[in-house]
């Protein structure tokens, strides 16, 4: 019994560790480009598709098809930003919000008509097997998810502080005026933003395309999802991705584990209201 | 080096330059004066590309620029110290002066300028790993000018560096900027400190409502019967 609920919030960690990675994405591009992308989980099902894609018809291995399909994400991201949003960054919120969710309703009628209403698995050779750890039972698949996703995450954190364009993105966040003022090439900086935010999502999406199944209306539940951890760990904090996608992740299991998997989404949205009574900022978010 | 010609900027409909003609001879200090809501940072934000202007023409050493975006206009060598500092608050010292060297003009030799701002500042770098937003207004004002200087600017425009500044760190500030002169450097200088501003400047003139009432030698406007009713208090 103990033991069953140990692996099950194990397994909910591991899954959460995916979901921190996608909702990075989402906080990374709120903290600088002040634009919240409701397309995010279509853009996280467009991925799983690709994955999916590759993986049938060209037997790549979702860990191997990641790089290309992290790629593929930034390049559409980049292209979004530049082509579509920049000319709506200083619009008001309700003229993004349109504007996105009309993106998000043509990817997920798009996924529609290439792939069908039907759910879309991938099963890789390894799917079954687990590790022994202690008395626990750990899935492979879900460790080595959970452990790119933390690389990958880690690897961002890096290129934040470490590298000259991630610095210079940071300074974007920091004080725009200021960016401008010495010449940054400010549009470019919230494109690659974007292309990095997307990069996430497409990183995330070929990792959760071995844990779950994908189809059309998985894009507008990953969206909510996403913005359920970032609002619970706070918007803008990369910190806080990190928390509110392993909190989500565990929550998930435990309601399946106590009531029934139906169940979950009522508990992620239960510690939402929580969180916006008893700290509106997020677990991880500066206080205004 | 700087040559604007009939400058209109409007903010919707309030129109905030009417007509702004003045130049800037290269090697010179030329001084904008005038009250608050004069027009002065307007002025510079839209000679920086930061502003687009209705009408007019902005030449800075020989190129059209404008209504070109900001960042094309500092790699030409176009630096500004802007109203209120704007450094970066929760970056350190060193990361907000080497992102001045951004520019693709002044990227390969960012490690010898970081090195001269050093010398220049040497209270920047014992602060060097600290929160910008830490700093005292005076060292703020030190790291945006440092930050410029990291740009490799040909011309520099100062946008009030004294406001808010304590007396003896007004001096200071004011000594860097008479050291960039000799140094060779054009500058433009915007100050609500009119008598100090307009004894170091070779060039001034007078901005009103957005119009260029006044325009001539520094040390002959200190002594127009208006300037000194108007803005010494005299
Ligand atoms: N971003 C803005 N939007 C609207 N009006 C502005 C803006 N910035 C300045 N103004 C107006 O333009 C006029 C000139 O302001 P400014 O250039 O800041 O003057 P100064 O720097 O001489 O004090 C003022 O009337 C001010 O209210
Ligand atoms: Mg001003």
């Amino acid at each position: 019994m103990t033991i069953d609920l140990a692996n099950q919030i194990v397994t909910g960690l591991l899954t959460g560790l995916v979901y921190s990675l996608m909702a990075l994405g989402l906080s990374v591009i709120f903290g600088v480009v002040r634009v919240v992308n409701f397309a995010h989980g279509e853009m996280t099902a467009l991925a799983m598709y690709a994955a999916w894609a590759l993986f049938t018809w060209a037997e790549l291995d979702p860990l191997l098809g990641l790089p290309l399909i992290a790629l593929l994400l930034f390049v559409l991201g980049y292209v979004m930003q530049r082509g579509l949003i920049d000319a709506f960054v200083a619009k008001p919120e309700h003229m993004q919000f349109i504007l996105l969710v009309a993106v998000a309703i043509i990817m997920v009628n798009g996924s529609l008509l290439v792939f069908g209403p039907d759910a879309h698995g991938i099963q890789v050779p390894y799917g079954f097997d687990t590790y022994e750890v202690g008395p626990l039972l750990v899935d492979k698949v879900r460790l080595l998810a959970a452990t790119a996703a933390l690389c990958i995450s880690g690897l961002l954190m890096l290129f934040f502080r470490r590298t000259m364009t991630g610095k210079a993105i940071r300074a974007c966040a920091d004080n725009l005026v200021g960016a401008r003022v010495i010449g940054l090439n400010v549009k470019r900086l919230y494109a690659v933003t974007f292309g990095i935010g997307a990069a996430c999502v497409g990183a995330a999406g070929a990792l959760l395309s071995m844990l779950i199944d994908v189809m059309p209306s998985s894009g507008p539940e990953l969206t909510m999802l996403a913005f359920i951890i970032v609002i619970v760990g706070g918007l803008g904090s990369m910190g806080g991705a990190l928390l509110g996608g392993i909190l989500i992740g565990v929550s998930e299991v435990l309601a399946g584990y106590f009531l029934m998997p139906s169940m979950k989404g009522m508990f992620s949205f239960a510690i939402l209201i929580l969180i916006l009574i008893l700290r509106p900022q997020g677990l991880m978010g500066a206080r205004k | 080096m700087l040559d604007v010609r009939d400058l209109d900027l409007f903010y919707g409909d309030a129109q905030a330059l009417a007509g702004v003609s003045f130049g800037v001879p290269l090697g010179s200090i030329t001084a904008i004066v005038g009250a608050n809501g004069a027009g002065k940072t307007s002025l510079i934000r839209a000679i920086a590309g930061m502003e687009t202007p209705r009408a007019g023409t902005v030449r800075f050493d020989g190129h059209d620029i404008t209504g070109r975006e900001s960042f094309e206009i500092c790699d030409l060598g176009l630096g500004q110290v802007a109203e209120g500092r704007q450094v970066f608050p929760t970056m350190s010292v060193e990361d907000n002066l080497e992102l001045g060297a951004m520019v693709p003009r002044a990227r390969k030799d960012a490690a010898a300028s970081l090195e001269r701002v050093w010398q220049m500042f040497p209270r920047l770098l014992e602060r060097r790993r600290q929160m910008a937003g830490t700093l005292s207004g005076g060292e703020q004002q030190m790291l945006a000018i440092g930050r410029c200087l990291m740009g490799q600017p040909r011309m520099i425009m100062f946008d009030e560096p004294s406001l808010g500044l304590s007396p003896a760190m007004v001096h200071e500030v004011f000594a860097i900027i008479r050291r960039l002169h000799e140094e060779g450097m054009t500058i433009v200088l915007v100050e609500q400190n009119v008598a100090v501003s307009l004894h170091m400047a070779d060039h001034a003139c007078v901005l009103e409502n957005g119009h260029v009432v006044m325009e001539g030698r520094g040390s002959d406007l200190l002594g127009d019967d208006r300037v000194r009713a108007a803005y010494l208090g005299l």
